[in-house]
């Protein structure tokens, strides 16, 4: 450390550092008591490795190059997708038993044609603004849903009066702070209730670049990396809210993107502008779902069987862990 | 003189109070065995050595009276009377217990009785609604799923996947007839054969580009959900010269647009180009196509 130390002591704070800086191995620059020379040696230390970095990589890109063909590929980057742990609920697209359990689950109706999907839409008590025009917005992204206001009443009366009515699905947005942040979706005639933390909300007029309002047509859905069975039972979920039939007329496409646990909704206008490439502009509104749980039956929160709930303590240890 | 009014001249008028709480317009009392939770001279519990006060405890209403025999005994210094649950019946019995009593005080604690009783009811009302569970957010949390969402975004690429979600449906054809994208090698045989077919018979070529210009028609009309304009537009080419024809045309492509209810979006026009570019050369022969086919 002395040895070290002279040289930085004799630079002192000004003058510029040599070249080549060779410090001995005993040195450690941590030890310097004089802050002043300790940041500046920490400076020259950082520059030195930044350098030989460069040269590193200097070095083995002429490598790479001088192989030419023959040089291995390069290193695919670790990301969290790639090193995700691996789940034992992922869906084989050709497990028997899936598509079984698919045939005969709560939306199996919907899937083999024998219902019309039929939405009510609602809110928690005393709506925002902000949460209405979201509903309005809502309402008229998805075809044929109705929105109707909670006036105090309790969401158990009101589902049996759903179901009387026809409705197969049940959206209630939950609203705190004047901004909507929770979803509840409830597939009617007894079937599995989700409860969704939602944020980034987006209306329409906060959306830059958008284009002009979404039409009547129907829309594709998109419904993107739902790999686990809790994933494809959501996935189901959010695809019976939708008409079977798109209209292609309409070019337009609702997405349901999942990423890392979170589900992205996007609602866009296509167009195809050659074979190879199309070009998409987003209309309507858009926010993040992220699901808290899901239970058997229609919503109850006493009583209710639940399938899955996301329990902090438990599933949130691992940062490569995902559910959906 | 009186230890009462002492008392009360020094604590109610001059002196520190703890319990006393001065706002702009009134003084108040915070001692809990306040009648009326004023600051007076005969609402203070400390200066009167005969009071009462009705109280009340997980539901069920008290009678406390203080009495001067007993101002030796703070221990035994409040004697409490349960009252009864019914409400005429709790009346008769504050009436019987204060009956000597001066006026004011019987006539505050019955006061003060049926507040109590109200906002009871009122309470046991509200518990049969629906309650909001307040559940409090973790701050921590919060901003850890926040930031994690924003790395999801960027991660997830949307625009990307949903482009080529589209591409991949229409590779599989399930958009079925209605886009016409002529796959590159046909489109390279298609090149072909126009170029060839110059030197061929006129028929065979003018059917050819008939069905191409019909074809292309076609998308412009389903695209456009409106069949007839376009058909008009077409048909007006045959009298006027090239340029004006394609003029027209992109004029009149674009008046149908702004008619359109907005079904297409910006980008429409810039899809159009390309269409007009090939009827450009095919149109050199299209007045002799158009009064064959009229």
């Amino acid at each position: 450390a002395g040895e070290g130390s002279a040289p930085g002591s004799g630079d002192g704070a000004g003058p510029p550092a040599p070249e080549r800086v060779l410090f001995p191995p005993t040195f450690s620059v941590s030890e310097i008591k004089n802050k002043q020379r300790r940041h500046f040696m920490f400076l020259r230390w950082k520059q030195q490795q930044r350098k030989e970095k460069l040269a590193l990589k200097k070095k083995r890109r002429k490598e790479r190059e001088a192989l030419g063909d023959k040089a291995p590929p390069k290193a695919v980057p670790k990301t969290i997708e790639n090193q995700r742990v691996y789940d034992e609920t992922t869906v084989d697209p050709n497990d028997e038993e899936v598509a079984f359990d698919e045939a005969t689950d709560e939306f199996a109706p919907y899937f083999n044609r024998q219902t019309v999907p039929k939405i009510l839409i609602t809110t928690s008590d005393r709506p925002r603004g902000r949460t209405v025009r979201f509903c309005e917005q809502l309402a008229t992204v998805i075809p044929n849903s109705h929105v109707f206001y909670r006036r105090g009443l309790a969401l158990k009366r009101i589902i049996p009066q759903c179901i009387a009515r026809d409705f197969t699905d049940l959206i209630v947005i939950n609203e705190d702070r004047k901004i909507p942040n929770g979803l509840v979706l409830s597939h009617l005639p007894d079937g599995p209730t989700a409860h969704f933390r939602m944020s980034s909300v987006r209306l329409r007029k906060e959306i830059k670049r958008k284009g002009k309002e979404p039409t009547e047509h129907v829309p594709e859905v998109i419904l993107n990396n739902f790999t686990t069975r809790l994933g494809h039972s959501i996935g189901r979920m959010f695809a019976a809210l939708f008409p079977h039939d798109p209209q292609f007329i309409g070019r337009q496409v609702a997405t349901f993107h999942n990423q890392r646990d979170y589900i992205f909704f996007r609602f866009h206008r296509y167009i195809f502008k050659s074979e190879k490439k199309v070009g998409i502009q987003e209309l309507g509104p858009r926010f993040t779902l992220k699901l808290r749980s899901l239970q058997k039956g229609t919503f109850d929160s006493k009583f209710g069987e639940y399938e899955w709930i996301h329990k902090r303590r438990e599933m949130d240890t691992s940062r490569r862990k995902f559910h959906l | 003189l009186c230890p009462l009014q002492v008392v009360w001249s020094m604590l109610g008028n001059r002196q520190f109070c703890s319990y006393k709480m001065t706002t702009k317009t009134q003084n108040f009392c915070r001692n809990e065995y306040n009648l009326t939770g004023l600051c007076n001279r005969s609402s203070c519990p400390l200066a009167n050595s005969q009071y009462a006060t009705v109280r009340e405890e997980k539901g069920r209403c008290y009678l406390y009276m203080k009495t001067i025999e007993r101002a030796a005994f703070p221990r035994r210094l409040w004697e409490r009377v349960l009252l009864s649950k019914n409400y005429e019946k709790a009346l008769e019995e504050i009436d019987e217990n204060l009956i000597y009593w001066p006026r004011f005080i019987r006539h505050k604690c019955k006061q003060r009785f049926t507040k109590i009783t109200q906002y009871l009811i009122r309470i046991r009302k509200l518990t049969l609604k629906r309650q909001r569970k307040l559940v409090p957010l973790r701050r921590k949390i919060e901003r850890r799923e926040n930031r994690r969402e924003e790395k999801a975004l960027i991660a997830a690429q949307l625009d990307n996947a949903i482009e080529k979600e589209l591409l991949e449906r229409l590779k599989q054809d399930t958009y079925g007839d209605i886009y016409n994208f002529p796959i590159h090698a046909f489109d390279k045989a298609l090149e072909q054969q126009d170029a060839e077919s110059e030197s061929e018979s006129d028929a065979e070529r003018e059917e050819d580009e008939d069905d191409d210009e019909d074809v292309d028609k076609r998308e412009f009309v389903e695209a456009e959900d409106s069949e007839l304009s376009d058909f008009e537009d077409m048909d007006k080419l045959e009298t006027s010269s090239e340029e004006e024809q394609e003029e027209e045309e992109e004029v009149e492509e674009k008046a149908s647009h702004s008619k359109s209810k907005g079904k297409t979006p910006l980008k429409g026009p810039a899809r159009r180009k390309r269409p007009y570019i090939e009827i450009e050369y095919e149109e050199e022969t299209e007045p002799s196509t158009k009064t064959k086919a009229a």
